[in-house]
């Protein structure tokens, strides 16, 4: 009668186990899936700010058609390509962070730019954007590897294998140049 | 990485539970010495704790931000400051953004404060703003927002108040003990007979009266040391750049002016000890916060950005292990160290500094509710808002400006 009740205690305490892997697995699944909706919204903030950082130099004559031809165009593949997965989208937002960079790189040469209180104002928020974009990549990427140590240690891998939890993507940084947030401080 | 750094909490839990078995010798013997009987000095002990626990709990954040002097802005107030704060709040993954307040003060200071990851304020002093570049900025809001995550405020004022109701418990206790010493003790000598035991009783609790609030304070002292090694380690992995707040702090340490609105009780949440420079010796054991040439040597020395490094470097530095090993787990790999984003030639640092503390100071007055009047000649004329007159004479050029 006693083995019955030991058997019995075992099988409670395995589901207990179970159930508890599991709940933990779907907060961390949920965690990457917030991370990544982090990321969206910067990147979707860069979209807006880039039309407005287009017109405010293009309004000081810069004769650098193509680096703010360059930009734009890197701007509207990227958005284009809004609901493509983790890997394509890091590539082509590596492009346009690179472009942006090149971009700033010529601005340089314009004092009176530089001067301008209304480009002072979107540098800031550039700049914030950039971070912002790195910072929830850095918290994205960290999440992911979080959660993918989950899927694959023992015992873990065993309820994520039975609850069809598939491993994240990284979103990783591809474009040369873009190893680093680009630099976009021009004192 | 990013999970609760659980073992330092329960460390800490010990430290707090060793601060209220204080508490409640201390109401034990204090009952006994006054009543005969040791239960109503627990109780008065456990209800003035419950009190200040409640107070704290529901009215602390916003008792210490008014204490402070600290005033609430919005996004426009300061761009860049709101800014920084959302970039700490993503990299570390807080749920909500902490409100900003800002303290007219030009020692550069800041603390973090509220209940919960939920409900939590940043404050800052203006000087902060004026001799900060980006990259400290970023350092010093790392630290305070780690602060948050790690729930450190809430600890901190759990132990805070403990610690508050062991000093007033002696201290009213000493000056009853004194004014009544002569009741006392003839009371304890009518009762003849079993003397022995209540004289030691009387001795302990005297000695208890006089020792428990140091060593109250001894705890809340190391429990508040570890939690500001724990943030600075965190500030380096959110930033991913130990410098930023390495050379943030050693500002702030050239600074020895203090903070004027914090006092002692306050003083554990700041960044560094806003009381420096007010000729307190600070020994290892009853300061707050540790050395900070030592923060700034540990920093340096980190070869990466991760916790695994801060930990490699605060052995090189000091000996000893100060990370919790649940911080340690799991991190896998090289965390890289990123580029200073802020300008490193002096000139542009002088330049950026300027405009800094135009900036500053120009919220400063919005925040005083001073009206600006642009005159022709350049001048800016700052009007209080208790000025009555439509028009205003510039002192520099003569011109008479409408005001509003």
């Amino acid at each position: 009668m006693i083995w019955l009740w030991v058997i019995l205690g075992i099988i409670v305490l395995l589901v207990l186990i179970f159930i508890a892997i599991y709940n933990s697995l779907v907060g961390l699944r949920n965690q990457v899936k917030n991370a990544w909706a982090q990321i969206d919204v910067q990147l979707k903030r860069r979209y807006d700010l880039i039309p407005n950082l287009v017109e405010t130099v293009k309004g000081y004559k810069i004769h650098e058609r193509e680096t703010l031809e360059a930009v734009t165009k890197a701007r509207n593949v990227a958005a284009g390509a809004a609901s493509a997965g983790a890997g394509e989208r890091s590539k082509l937002e590596g492009e346009l962070s690179s472009a942006l960079a090149r971009l700033l790189v010529v601005v340089e040469q314009y004092p009176d730019l530089k001067a301008n209180q209304n480009f002072l104002a979107l540098q800031e928020e550039l700049t914030s954007t950039e971070n912002k974009i790195s910072f929830s990549r850095q918290y994205y990427n960290d999440s992911v590897l979080n959660y993918n140590n989950k899927i694959q240690m023992f015992p873990s891998n065993i309820v994520a294998g039975m609850g069809g939890f598939k491993a994240g993507e990284f979103f990783e940084v591809t474009a040369p140049g873009e190893k680093q947030a680009p630099k976009v401080s021009f004192s | 990485m990013w999970e609760q750094i659980r073992s330092n909490r329960i460390r800490s839990v010990f430290l707090v539970a060793g601060m209220g078995i204080l508490l409640l010798a201390l109401g034990y013997f204090l009952g006994y010495l006054f009543t005969g009987d040791p239960v109503p000095g627990i109780i008065i002990a456990v209800i003035v704790w419950a009190i200040m626990n409640l107070v704290a709990y529901f009215q602390g954040d916003s008792i210490l931000l008014s204490v402070s002097g600290a005033r609430k802005i919005n996004r426009d107030d300061h761009p860049r400051l709101y800014n920084i704060v959302e970039e700490m709040k993503i990299a570390s993954g807080l749920p909500k953004m902490p409100d900003i307040y800002i303290i007219d003060d030009p020692s550069p200071n800041a603390f973090a404060t509220g209940r919960s990851p939920d409900k939590a304020s940043i404050a800052v002093t203006s000087g902060l703003l004026e001799k900060m570049n980006r990259d400290e900025l970023q350092g010093v809001i790392g630290h305070e927002v780690s602060h948050i995550k790690n729930r450190d405020v809430m600890l901190m004022s759990l132990a805070g108040v403990i610690l508050g109701t062991v000093v007033i418990l002696a201290w009213y206790a000493s000056r009853m003990l004194f004014f009544s010493g002569m009741a006392g003790s003839r009371r304890s000598s009518r009762s003849g007979g079993g003397g022995g035991g209540q004289i030691i009783i009387l001795a302990v609790g005297i000695i208890l009266m006089i020792l428990a609030p140091i060593a109250a304070q001894l705890l809340y002292y190391a429990v508040s040391r570890k939690r500001e090694y724990l943030a600075d380690a965190s500030s380096a992995l959110y930033t991913r750049y130990p410098e930023g707040l390495a050379s943030a702090l050693e500002k702030i340490a050239a600074n020895t002016q203090p903070v004027k609105t914090a006092n002692r009780a306050t003083a554990p949440m700041y960044i560094v000890n806003p009381l420096r420079g007010e000729g307190m010796a600070a020994s290892d054991l009853t300061s707050t916060h540790p050395p900070i040439s030592k923060r700034v040597k540990i920093l340096r020395s980190m070869a990466g950005a991760s916790y695994a490094d801060y930990e490699k470097a605060y052995q090189k530095i000091s000996g000893g292990s100060v990370m919790p090993a649940s911080a340690l787990a799991g991190t896998t790999g090289f965390v890289a160290v990123r580029e200073a984003s802020a300008a490193k030639e002096p000139a542009a640092e002088a330049t950026d500094r300027i405009q800094r503390t135009r900036e500053t100071s120009n919220l400063m007055w919005r925040m005083g509710n001073y009206r600006t009047v642009h005159c022709q000649c350049g001048a800016n004329l700052r009007v209080p808002a208790s000025f009555r007159e439509s028009t205003v004479r510039c002192p520099r050029c003569g011109r008479l400006n409408q005001v509003g």
